[in-house]
């Protein structure tokens, strides 16, 4: 096992290298390069782009720079944002926690919910209730996430909804309104952009946990389990359910990447300081370094969740023989 | 997966019986809301056709007689679903905005499938460091994330001259040149195991060429799950689209799309729920349509394919 960790992991160095140098020469033929946010500015001219662009070694050749550039990496150098005048990586940590309370958040949500939806379905086959989850786990995959966010805004935050006789009524923008900790006011802020976050997410856990655990239901062992005298509870939770998650493992660690995609839309529209919207600024801005940054970044966690995939699946089961 | 059929029935299909084009129609048939999906997408289809000749007003004409600064509400001066916030008849734009949606979304999923056909079939039926070299290739696109790499971009060549310059076929471009990777995977994954059948023998030792072999004997053996697939894509692209020109980088204004309608909206929401409500819709319908339709086509083509 600890070989197959290993091996694996070696194997994604010489992806992430290929990514790196693909992202780097995409990035860097892009017209103006890395000196576009100084070429409008009046006050600088012609000499001194020259300039800059000799102190920051521009005017070398692309496959030299793409070294340099690697090698700042490897010391945990990104580079220097010019959107935010300081450098890629303390730009990206700062904003790192806001996006993961949200993270965390929608992705605990899309699990806890979407896992039980589908197991709530898979035990009442064809059922009304069934085909009532299903129906809603098919609406949240076609939903556009913008648009949905919106809606939630449209309800929640411009109108407010009637329930049980209470108004309510949920702020649609940033993190917090007070400067201060206040609990229940960072957890109202961080109620709508979660469930926009969660919904596509909760949509596909839904839908598999749900055919998964239906497969599983069918097995010679689970009507032995039955036939043993076991009570349905144990028989579905203990023998079925067990065996039914070893697929969503997969499906939960391929589906992670969905959420850096998500961020951007979701932190977007709800003015959440988060490395999303970090990254959606820095886009009309050319800041070739930042935006490098990002998907770098990005490419890394794909990278590694799909190496999660593949441990875990391994380790789960042990029909798959990893050596 | 199947939503409406039971797993029995699925599973009675003779085997002998799962390819004949009428046996795939009855499958298909049998799933109702499949059946829904094709009505609403065909009527999509004909309202983005005759855009030109159903639409009350033209799209991108400012109402001076009735609009005063402020979106007009749907059924006010005959706009039936209303006005957008600089006076366009909002029903006008949706049918225009058909038109940009579905055509984005055949056009980069048929660049996607070619492309992704050619190096898949090529991947697979080749071997050896072909393969190697294009699977290594779509490693790295199926590793950077999607939309974001999709923004950055459009967001170049918005650059390199001005954002206008996102016409149509550069967003077609931009997302077909990056989607080909799961349909040349999928190929691929038909063609190892197609390219040792007894036929593909046979057709080889009548001396067929390879373009021969690939395109004639396994492709069309290959074709069940890229039809699913595609289907599935165009939805996906359709909601890939809606959401970079939503965001400023995709389809420009002042052509509609369903996506671009919305960012304006949102600072009007306030004012005009319609605004915001009638261009969404518009694409979860669609959306919601294609995917039915796909799970309807797949139910069909393959019983066993999930």
């Amino acid at each position: 096992m600890f070989n197959y960790v290993v091996r694996r992991t070696l194997q994604a160095i010489p992806l992430l290298i290929l990514i790196s140098l693909i992202l780097f020469v995409i990035l860097n033929n892009a017209p103006g390069g890395a000196l576009a946010p100084y070429l409008q500015n009046p006050h600088i001219t012609p000499a001194d782009i020259a300039r800059l662009k000799h102190n920051l070694g521009l005017d070398k050749p692309l496959i030299y720079r793409y070294f340099i550039w690697l090698g700042q990496l490897l010391h945990g150098d990104l580079g220097y944002s010019t959107s935010n005048s300081e450098s890629v990586l303390q730009a990206i940590v700062e904003r790192l926690p806001a996006t993961l309370e949200l993270q965390i958040s929608a992705f605990v949500v899309a699990l806890a919910f979407g896992l039980s939806a589908g197991i709530f379905a898979a035990v009442r086959p064809y059922s009304l209730s069934d085909y009532f989850i299903t129906t809603l786990a098919f609406f949240g995959q076609s939903m556009p996430v913008f648009w949905f966010a919106l809606m939630m805004q449209l309800a929640f935050a411009v109108h407010g909804i009637q329930m049980f006789g209470y108004e309510i009524r949920l702020p649609s923008a940033s993190l917090s309104t007070y400067d201060t900790f206040v609990l229940s006011d960072r957890l109202e802020h961080l109620v709508l952009p979660t469930i926009v976050l969660a919904l596509l997410q909760l949509a596909l856990y839904s839908r598999f946990m749900r055919s998964s655990m239906l497969e599983v239901i069918h097995t010679d062992y689970m009507r032995t389990a039955a036939a043993k005298g076991l009570d349905r509870r144990t028989v579905l939770f203990k023998h079925g359910l067990k065996n039914a998650m070893i697929p969503i493992v997969t499906i939960v660690a391929l589906a992670l990447p969905g959420l850096v995609g998500g961020a951007i839309v979701t932190e977007t529209i709800f003015a959440w300081p988060g490395a999303g919207r970090l990254f959606f600024n820095a886009l009309g801005q050319s800041d070739i370094a930042l935006l490098m940054g990002y998907l770098l970044l990005g490419a890394f966690f794909v990278v590694f969740s799909n190496l999660l995939a593949d441990v875990a699946y391994a380790w789960l089961d042990p029909r798959v023989k990893y050596d | 997966m199947a939503v409406s059929i039971p797993i029995d029935q699925r599973l009675a299909v003779p085997e002998d019986e799962v390819f004949t084009k009428v046996t795939v129609w009855k499958r298909f048939r049998r799933h109702r809301l499949a059946l829904a999906g094709i009505v609403v997408l065909g009527f999509m289809i004909l309202v983005a056709i005759f855009a030109n000749q159903l639409k009350p007003y033209d799209p991108n004409a400012i109402d001076n007689v009735h609009w005063l600064g402020t979106p007009l509400a749907p059924g006010v001066a005959h706009h039936v679903l209303g006005t957008d916030e600089v006076g366009r008849d909002l029903l006008s734009r949706l049918m225009f905005g058909a038109r940009i949606s579905l055509t984005v979304g055949i056009s980069a999923t048929l660049m996607e499938i070619i492309i992704g056909t050619i190096l898949g079939a090529i991947a697979g039926y080749y071997g050896g460091w072909v393969d190697y070299v294009i699977m290594r290739i779509t490693d790295v696109f199926l590793s950077i994330p999607l939309l974001p790499l999709l923004l950055v971009l459009t967001a170049i060549v918005a650059a390199s001259s001005s954002k206008a310059s996102l016409s149509f076929g550069v967003i077609v471009i931009v997302i077909g040149a990056l989607i080909w990777p799961s349909a040349a995977r999928l190929v691929r994954a038909q063609f190892l195991s197609l390219r040792e059948r007894e036929y593909t023998e046979a057709a080889r030792a009548v001396g067929n060429n390879d373009a021969r072999i690939i395109f004639r004997h396994l492709l069309p053996n290959a074709m069940a799950p890229l039809i699913v697939q595609a289907t599935l894509d165009v939805a996906n692209v359709i909601v890939l689209e809606s959401t970079i020109s939503f965001l400023g980088f995709g389809i420009q204004p002042p052509t509609a799309s369903w996506g671009n309608m919305l960012s304006n909206a949102i600072s009007n929401l306030q004012v005009a729920w319609w605004a915001a409500v009638f261009p969404g819709l518009c694409i979860l319908v669609t959306v919601l349509a294609i995917n039915y339709m796909g799970d309807g086509l797949r139910d069909a083509l393959d019983p066993n394919m999930r």
